[in-house]
């Protein structure tokens, strides 16, 4: 059997989503699961309080959101599908979400793609 | 007996759904990638496969980690489309073949790959955007689908190796179906990209490009690599390339290529490789 994974050597910049993080970011991402329709899109942008209340996530998990810190989440167990589901409600789409956790404005982050038209 | 005619290895982002639908497919940006799948589906309207077995990812639109299955395949006449957290695309539902899905799950299963066989799934990106570059849709989908949905986002995940076998055991469960039926395997995903993490938007042209020089021979360097190897050198959500070993797996031992492409405007090597059995 070869081992797959190789903890003793870190990728820089990379959080590898194994069992341990989705267990830890489980209601994040429960919330996440959960923004699949507009109704609940529309839910969770008009009370955002109200609407993390039902998931179970911890104070620190809350606050995360309210920061609106996704690397912040990343790195505390979301899984970068789950939570670009939540970033979209609040208008971070794909790139914009990628462009935070690089710490770089989205203009930034656009200047070093090869053809920026492509989104 | 039945007949693979194609492998496709190509990429699923879900930024070219969107330009699908807008049809911005002559647009600077997206004509090197949309005009690149024109002679292949020129093609394979003429081949006039029966079916395509699509490998591909859910990006949790359809499993959650409450139960989260290695191996997932349909077994449907119908496959609904789904809203993965940006709303519902504008596609009519995916067909299926319920009858050569049972067959595949049987003769997989009795082969040893402990599938989960699914009656209901939805369809999103990760299936459909491949989907949607090689048929067209107007007015129906002009054949019938099998979904395969692998688990490449949540470690441990299948080795590389494992779904290479995974392509010869489909091989093997096609070619006991009924005779002169055509089927094309899909293996989708990558190429190089990372989503998450400081290292967003990491991404390596020179891999992608030798990944699939080796998958036009006889892929041994990528069945011997771990996973790790794959996200160091082609970010964290390149893994999903272990997707293109099914499709590899499904061919001959020696192929030839009918196409290839690669175009890298964003955040993701957009790949994609039509192979033959070599004659």
């Amino acid at each position: 059997m070869h081992q797959q994974l190789n903890p003793s050597k870190p990728i820089e910049g990379t959080y590898v989503f194994d069992g341990r993080k989705s267990q830890r970011g489980y209601a994040f991402n429960r919330l996440g699961a959960s923004l699949m329709s507009d109704e609940t899109r529309a839910e969770f942008k008009a009370d955002e309080e109200a609407y993390m209340a039902r998931f179970g996530l911890s104070e620190e998990q809350k606050q995360l959101i309210r920061d609106r810190d996704w690397l912040g989440m990343v790195k505390t167990g979301a899984n970068i599908y789950f939570l670009y589901k939540i970033t979209t409600v609040f208008g971070d789409s794909l790139y914009k979400l990628g462009a935070k956790q690089a710490g770089l404005s989205y203009e930034e982050f656009l200047k070093t793609r090869n053809v920026s038209g492509a989104t | 007996m039945g007949k693979i005619i194609a492998g496709i290895g190509t990429s699923h982002v879900p930024s070219v759904g969107v330009a699908y639908d807008k049809g911005e497919q002559q647009t600077p940006a997206w004509k090197p990638l949309f005009d690149a799948y024109e002679p292949v589906k020129e093609w394979l309207a003429e081949e006039k496969p029966d079916v395509a077995i699509i490998a591909y990812n859910d990006h949790g639109c359809d499993f959650f980690f409450d139960k989260y299955p290695t191996f997932a395949m349909g077994a449907a006449d119908q496959y609904a489309i789904g809203d993965e957290g940006f709303g519902m695309r504008p596609l009519p539902p995916v067909p299926g073949n319920a009858d050569f899905s049972w067959h595949l799950c049987e003769q997989l299963i009795w082969d040893e790959f402990d599938l989960t066989v699914c009656q209901e799934m939805k369809m999103e990106h990760g299936f459909l955007v491949p989907m949607n570059l090689c048929f067209p849709k107007e007015p129906d989908w002009p054949l019938a689908f099998v979904p395969l949905a692998i688990n490449v986002i949540q470690h441990p995940l299948p080795t590389a190796l494992r779904c290479f076998k995974l392509g010869q055991a489909i091989r093997r469960a096609v070619a006991c179906y009924d005779d002169d039926f055509k089927v094309v395997v899909f293996g989708t995903g990558g190429m190089s990209h990372q989503l998450h993490g400081e290292r967003f938007g990491y991404m390596n042209p020179d891999f992608d490009n030798w990944f699939m020089d080796q998958l036009e021979g006889d892929a041994a360097e990528l069945k011997a690599m771990t996973h790790h190897e794959l996200m160091e050198k082609a970010g964290a959500e390149a893994v999903e390339l272990i997707m293109w070993l099914v499709m590899r797996g499904a061919m001959a031992d020696d192929v030839t290529r009918r196409a290839r492409n690669y175009y890298a405007p964003m955040t993701t090597g957009m790949g994609l490789l039509v192979l033959e059995d070599a004659a």
